[in-house]
């Protein structure tokens, strides 16, 4: 290997130094060098929205961008959003309302909807479908995706 | 590892990005968002052995007001920070209304501006939008910069004039003049899907609510962004009456734009689409004039 890069990063809160090539994809980082494999990878080319991680809290994909880029800033992934023991409310409402089946796509879901409701907190029903218009789900037919957000939003509402 | 190997440049600033674009020439690529350059690397469609990569350069992220009352957007301004810029919404609303359909809301936070223009794929709205505003791009190399024109940049698929070694740094999106009006349709199987087949309209009025000047922009429609000017032609001088409008839609459909056909659509189905959505787009556009 040549031309290796430190790359200087904070995942879920925890700064993590690493040697890589600059060819490493963000998404192998997160799982076979951090073992973080939680993002799950699918069409690695931008389609399917499964590897959706936060980037400086923004959605974005880690099939499409180079580990290296994440050099000096902030990453999180579904594994930094709740604990099995403690969920995030969204996992929460995914729980409740099924919004979830064989579960592949959960995470992308996760962190594009995580940022989206901070962003609107109260969203239409055609907000929502365009917020999850770049996430795939082969099993859930979006209903009960649809159901999740809907209750993650109201909840949030009544603590609040 | 998907990608082919390269070597890695992450510059701070413009000049340090251009010495390392001079120095290697046609095997470097500027890295922007990373949007479409990134799939095709995974893909091993495109395999530069040098990446330069923009992200680092904060002198290149911006939108100010020029001095006729457009807007200079940096070329590595993100699409979502152009959708939601109060500057852009105000004065090139055309620009505006088009970010939604840009990729996915994951790649809006990703994509820029001048990276999506560079890449000049001719299904892009950007690409075939910055033809119909009359936008003006900025390119830069350790000689000097030069400015050219939207429609003389886009020289085909893909394919721009820039230099191995000159770097897209600004756009200059303009005011439309007063009794302008404009409009953007397309046609998608998927929301966030390339366009099967869209159009950009801008038109201005006289005082006497004749067309004065017509620019039909399509994409999806040949190997850049095409512009309808048979169709411009038949406009100009006239009222915008029903009768013109079709006319013009008809021509543009039929001798303007050059279509292929592929899987999702046919080429003369895409000439269809191209008649129905060049007339909702000059209906639209007309009327918002009229309001102008």
């Amino acid at each position: 290997m040549e031309n290796l890069f430190n790359l200087s990063v904070t995942v879920n809160g925890t700064l993590y130094e690493r040697e890589v090539e600059p060819r490493l994809l963000l998404s192998d980082f997160l799982r076979h060098d951090l073992g973080l494999t939680g993002t799950h990878v699918g069409c690695e080319h931008g389609v399917c929205g499964a590897c959706t991680i936060l980037f400086d809290n923004e959605p974005a994909r880690s099939c499409l961008i180079f580990a290296v880029m994440a050099h000096g800033h902030e990453v999180t992934t579904v594994e930094g959003l709740g604990t099995i023991d403690s969920l995030h409310p969204l996992q929460e409402a995914f729980k409740e309302a099924h919004g979830l089946q064989c579960g592949f796509c959960t995470p992308g879901f996760l962190t594009t909807l995580v940022a989206f409701l901070k962003e609107n907190p109260d969203p239409s029903e055609e907000e929502i479908r365009e917020a999850i218009s770049g996430n795939l789900c082969r099993c859930t037919g979006y209903q009960h995706i649809m159901e999740a957000v809907k209750l993650a939003a109201e909840k949030t509402k009544i603590n609040t | 590892m998907k990608p082919p190997p390269f070597e890695y440049y992450a510059p701070t600033t413009v000049e340090e990005a251009l010495s390392h674009l001079a120095e290697h020439g046609y095997d470097a690529k500027p890295l922007a968002g990373g949007q479409s350059l990134i799939p095709m690397m995974n893909f091993r469609l495109a395999q530069p052995s040098v990446l330069v990569d923009l992200n680092n350069i904060p002198e290149l992220a911006y939108i100010r007001p020029d001095e006729n009352g457009g807007a200079l957007v940096g070329a590595m301004t993100r699409h979502k920070i152009v959708g939601h810029d109060p500057l852009i919404a105000k004065q090139v609303p055309l620009v505006h209304e088009a970010i939604p359909n840009i990729g996915t809301p994951q790649v809006r936070t990703r994509g820029t501006f001048g990276g999506s223009l560079s890449h000049a794929d001719p299904s892009a709205e950007l690409v075939a939008i910055s033809v119909a505003l009359k936008g003006r791009f900025k390119l830069r190399s350790q000689k000097g910069e030069r400015w050219i024109p939207a429609n003389e940049f886009f020289t085909g698929p893909f394919t721009s004039a820039l230099e191995p070694e000159e770097l897209l740094v600004e756009i200059n999106l303009p005011r439309l003049p007063e009794r302008s009006g404009w409009s953007l349709m397309e046609v998608v199987r998927r929301h966030n899907d390339f366009a099967l087949i869209g159009v950009a309209a801008v038109v201005k009025l006289d005082k006497n609510g004749i067309c004065e000047e017509a620019r039909l922009v399509f994409l999806s429609a040949g190997d850049r962004p095409m512009e309808a000017h048979q169709a411009a032609e038949l406009l100009k001088g006239q009222s915008p009456t029903a009768e013109a409008i079709q006319a013009a839609a008809e021509k543009a459909a039929s001798a303007d734009i050059d279509p292929g056909g592929d899987i999702h659509a046919t080429a003369e189905f895409r000439r269809h689409l191209a008649n129905v959505l060049s007339r909702r787009a000059l209906d639209d556009a007309f009327k918002r004039a009229k309001g102008n």
